[in-house]
């Protein structure tokens, strides 16, 4: 499952990294606390979270992460944006809550 | 091959929070290091980082890196650590709600830098500061005679 499917069959708003969406998803990690996500978050994954803030973007790239998916329609902060454009991360927005995000996520690529 | 830079990290400046270690990864890569090295190293770095900044007046985070490993320390001048043993438990913070709004202070900074390290110390006074010193093997040399150590149960993800 590419990242381009996620963002369609779950219609997400890409905000930046639109060149990046043909990236392979091998699953998702759910967390708002940075060294958490450090910890147990896996290469490939999406991360799906509501810190908006651009340490975001440095754990993402740390953990070559596929892409960041905010929720609950929360927008990036303007330096988050840039950085995340510069490091080629994708940030994608979803209207819908963490919950629905990864349940539709999961199925997507597991079922 | 052998590098060496040392780089100043400013207490409680958030917005630049991360930039030492992005330069850190970017050089690594640079001198052409096995992905896991950097990014294990990176994320060592980056933890190492973000203590200094969340607690720290000042620190330092020093890099050596050369064929055989990654070397990075970071010094703090700080509040020290009354208590190492428990400040390396998972989930045991201190952080200030501003430093847990932003995310931080989740109580795995610690852990994860023994977890993505081969070789990790501590060191620390209170009220002078702390001084963490993380080795990462580079894994290239898992079959090197010379280096029978290095085995790849290290190996994560």
């Amino acid at each position: 499952m590419n990242l381009a499917s996620i963002v369609k069959a779950l219609n997400l708003e890409v905000r930046c990294g639109g060149d990046a969406l043909d990236r392979e998803v091998r699953g998702g990690y759910v967390g708002d606390l940075l060294s958490d996500v450090i910890a147990n978050s896996q290469e490939g994954h999406v991360w799906i979270t509501r810190q908006i803030h651009q340490n975001i973007v440095a754990v993402a790239s740390l953990k070559d992460l596929a892409a960041i998916i905010l929720v609950q329609g929360s927008e990036p902060a303007a330096d988050t944006l840039d950085k995340a454009t510069r490091e080629g991360i994708p940030i994608l927005v979803a209207r819908e809550t963490g919950f629905e995000v990864a349940g539709k996520i999961h199925r997507l690529i597991f079922a | 091959m052998s590098y060496d830079k040392t780089f100043s990290v400013e207490g409680g400046n958030f917005q630049a929070a991360g930039n030492v270690s992005s330069e850190i990864k970017g050089i690594l890569k640079d001198l052409g290091l096995p992905k896991d090295t950097v990014r294990r190293a990176a994320i060592v770095c980056y933890e190492s980082e973000i203590n200094i900044v969340s607690y720290a007046k000042r620190g330092e985070i020093a890099l050596h890196a050369d064929d055989r490993a990654v070397q990075i320390e970071a010094k703090d001048e700080g509040p020290g650590i009354p208590d190492i043993e428990l400040a390396m438990k998972e989930g045991y913070s201190t952080a200030t709600a501003r430093v847990r709004e932003m995310g931080f202070g989740a109580g795995m900074g610690l852990s994860n830098m023994k977890r993505y390290s081969d070789d990790f110390f501590i060191s620390s006074e209170v009220g002078i500061g702390t001084y963490v010193k993380m080795v990462v093997f580079n894994l290239d040399l898992k079959l090197h005679p010379d280096h029978p150590q290095v085995t790849t149960d290290r190996i994560r993800e």
